[in-house]
């Protein structure tokens, strides 16, 4: 059953993985990688990470990528399309360096292998994370919300209309 | 009660990985190039939680959240720069934007 489960998640993040480079629009591709957040998260839940998993619904695929999204619409890219020059040699060159890159990683993966995961295992569970955040982890925490804020201002800075 | 061996988590965000490279390699649109940093650090996470979750230690998990909020920093400045080259050139191709180039 949770073997039946991870093959499900992991084929529909890998073939939504391959659609984000190998579609045209944009807009597919951002849809696709929705598709990818959405089988991670089923990855976590299998993980026991609860709390990332929502998380990474909420603050991934309800911030970050509906953002992606909105900009994509905002330009209006259909006429863009045609523009965007192809680099066949580039193109064909990446395949094999991309294959190469693969191997070497997977062939660090196989040091891990016969290794599974204690099954039961619920350390992601909510208040375990935000007992460690607000107690060991408070520092870092407090810097991110100043690192959110920085970029909060350079994005409105950045996209402000210069000289009115 | 069957589980399931490390190495086939780790594995899938291998291939994460690597397509999100291919896709920032590739695509010479700004955003689709985004979209590729994108997957490559959730490719990370996974790793993280994997790693996390068979050691039994949280740190992993904790480190995932900081990763998730840098993304979103960083994908509010990106795309805040997309939109102002976008403005700027009527275009979102990286090899027309090479100004700065020597």
């Amino acid at each position: 059953m949770e073997r039946a489960l991870f093959l499900i998640f992991a084929l529909t993040a890998i073939v939504a993985a391959f659609n984000v480079v190998l579609r045209r629009h944009p807009l597919q591709s951002a849809l696709a990688l929705l598709v990818v957040l959405g089988a991670l998260t089923g990855l976590y839940i299998l993980l026991g990470a609860y709390f990332l998993a929502v998380i990474q619904v909420v603050i991934y695929a309800g911030a970050i990528l509906v953002l992606f999204l909105f900009v994509i619409m905002l330009l209006n890219l259909r006429a863009e399309e045609a523009r965007l020059e192809r680099r066949p040699l580039l193109r064909w060159l990446a395949i094999p360096f991309a294959a190469l890159l693969g191997v070497e990683i997977i062939s660090l993966v196989r040091l891990f292998e016969e290794n599974p995961i204690p099954s039961g295992t619920s350390v992601g569970v909510t208040e375990s994370i935000g007992r460690e955040l607000f107690t060991t982890y408070l520092l870092p925490f407090e810097l991110t919300s100043i690192l959110i804020l920085i970029a909060l201002l350079g994005a409105v800075v950045l996209a402000r209309r210069e000289g009115r | 009660m069957t589980t399931i061996p490390i190495s086939w988590y780790l594995a899938v965000a291998a291939v994460l990985f690597t397509i999100g490279t291919v896709t920032v390699f590739v695509k010479r649109n700004a955003i689709v190039m985004l979209l590729g940093i994108e997957l490559m650090l959730n490719a990370a996470n996974l790793t993280l939680v994997t790693f996390s979750s068979y050691f039994r230690e949280l740190a992993g998990q904790i480190m995932v959240f900081f990763v998730m909020v840098v993304a979103a920093a960083e994908a509010a400045v990106g795309l805040a720069i997309v939109v102002l080259l976008f403005r700027h050139r009527e275009t979102l191709n990286v090899d027309e934007a090479q100004l700065l180039k020597l």
